[in-house]
């Protein structure tokens, strides 16, 4: 499992366009913003939670037809279908890798692209937590997208369509979450919420994607 | 209840032959229950003393809600039973009630947005339970996608069934997470059996009587949409039987 995760870090680093891509999305989104809703620093700070959540959520899903897509052309992940390993375990570290290469650089950026925003200095901490507890959902919940659309050959588009709408609970309270810290009330419920939902979904949602990987690779 | 009679209609021949008689009578229903349930509500109903002749407009904007999240249970169900014990009758039952359903969720929308906009002053707000709808419509197309892009038709059933299931978790996910996000402008349920009354009674018989249309039709139409789908997979077969001849 460890060398797996290992190698899946490694491909993402010297692959190229994997690793930074989705951080330069991340900052392209956050800069085109103030071109489209204008440059008043008070709108820009009541939205930004929002936009830096969709920012983030937007560069989680351009990177998920990578997680399958490269291992099923060269038939790698047939051998690791076939490996000891259980495909349940092969899925989630899968994801795992995913949130590492993309999800936790985001989280770390998000502080920074917040500035830019020109946030209030109270929303930075429940901004960053929300991210942290909510962005393994969106790695998890797009690696069973990706394992759906892994045969088709032109599967980018359908995954967006349907991993989109199961971002939405998450986006929901991730949002929330930062929005209600941005403006200094309570953040406890999101909180809880978005935690439930992404433990909730790390313990039961590799079991579909698994099913799902076997009958692609049947 | 002996389960056993239920299965036999998984036979597609069996299927067929049972549909053959039955089809015709719950369309025939269907259609006299529509006409009937609307005219008696658009013609023979008064009109809401605030409301005026738009309260007329349940009568479509209800049944179809209905219908709309009805149907997405019903493939729920059929996707468990092809994932329990691979009918294929029930695959393509849940593959033929997808785009009745979206159907349903998109009249129920458009009704809605017709009478909000005297009533509420908008064609649409971020309402939850029209947001919730939304996403609905959303779920199925995903789900329609899915099975538009697969060209194997068991692995296209397999994939499907199991976004259906993970979906209806993530749709009455999103159902609560909504409420939490927004508060609502739409009135309370219509319908609900644990009240004394719902609507007033000269609202209420007709309304009923659409409803049953509505459930009729949607019946009508999956079976029918269902005997298309084993016809057209039979007709592939022997396409390719005779090319394979040839």
């Amino acid at each position: 499992m460890i060398a797996l995760l290992i190698r899946d870090f490694r491909l993402a680093m010297r692959a190229g366009g994997g690793f930074g891509l989705g951080l330069a999305f991340f900052l392209i989104v956050v800069t085109l913003v103030p071109f489209g809703v204008g440059p008043q620093s008070a709108l820009l700070a009541t939205i930004a939670p929002g936009i830096l959540w969709l920012g983030a959520l937007l560069s989680c899903l351009l990177s998920l037809d990578r997680i399958f897509a490269l291992d099923w052309e060269d038939g790698s992940l047939d051998l690791l279908a076939t490996s000891p390993l259980p495909m349940e375990a092969i899925v989630t570290v899968k994801a795992l890798a995913h949130w590492v290469t993309t999800g936790l650089p985001l989280v770390l950026a998000a502080p920074v692209f917040a500035l830019l925003l020109n946030m209030p200095a109270a929303g930075y901490q429940p901004l960053v937590l929300s991210l942290l507890l909510g962005t393994p959902a969106l790695s998890v919940i797009g690696t069973f997208g990706a394992a759906l659309t892994v045969g088709l050959k032109r599967g980018g588009l359908l995954l967006s369509l349907l991993v989109l709408p199961l971002y939405v609970p998450t986006l929901i309270f991730g949002a929330e979450m930062a929005r209600r810290g941005a403006e200094g009330f309570d953040t406890t419920t999101p909180l809880l919420m978005l935690a439930g939902i992404t433990c909730g979904t790390i313990a039961l949602l590799p079991f579909a994607s698994a099913a799902v990987l076997r009958v692609n690779l049947r | 209840m002996n389960l056993n009679t239920l299965w036999a209609y998984a036979n597609p021949k069996k299927f067929i032959q049972t549909t053959d008689r039955v089809l015709p009578w719950v369309a025939g229903l269907a259609a006299l229950a529509l006409v009937l349930g609307l005219i008696w509500g658009f013609f023979f109903t008064p009109e809401d003393y605030r409301q005026g002749s738009t309260v007329k407009i349940i009568y479509l904007h209800v049944p179809s809600a209905l219908m709309a999240i009805n149907a997405w249970l019903m493939m729920l169900v059929t996707s468990l039973v092809w994932i329990v014990r691979r009918h294929h009758v029930s695959a393509l039952a849940a593959r033929a009630a997808a785009p009745v359903g979206m159907v349903m969720t998109v009249i129920a929308l458009i009704t809605g947005a017709i009478w909000g906009q005297p009533m509420w002053g908008t064609w649409w707000a971020w309402d939850p339970r029209l947001t919730s709808f939304l996403i609905l419509f959303l779920f199925y197309l995903g789900y329609i996608a899915l099975w538009e892009a697969i060209e194997n038709d068991d692995t296209a059933a397999d994939l499907t069934s199991i976004l259906c299931l993970v979906g209806s978790v993530f749709a009455l996910l999103s159902r609560y997470a909504v409420n939490f996000w927004n508060q609502g402008l739409h009135q309370g349920a219509s319908l609900s059996l644990d009240k004394e009354e719902n609507v007033a009674d000269v609202f209420w018989y007709p309304l009923l009587v659409c409803i049953a249309g509505f459930v009729l039709l949607f019946v009508a139409l999956v079976l029918l949409r269902t005997r298309t789908e084993i016809r057209a997979r039979r007709m592939r077969v022997l396409l390719a039987r005779e090319r394979m001849g040839a």
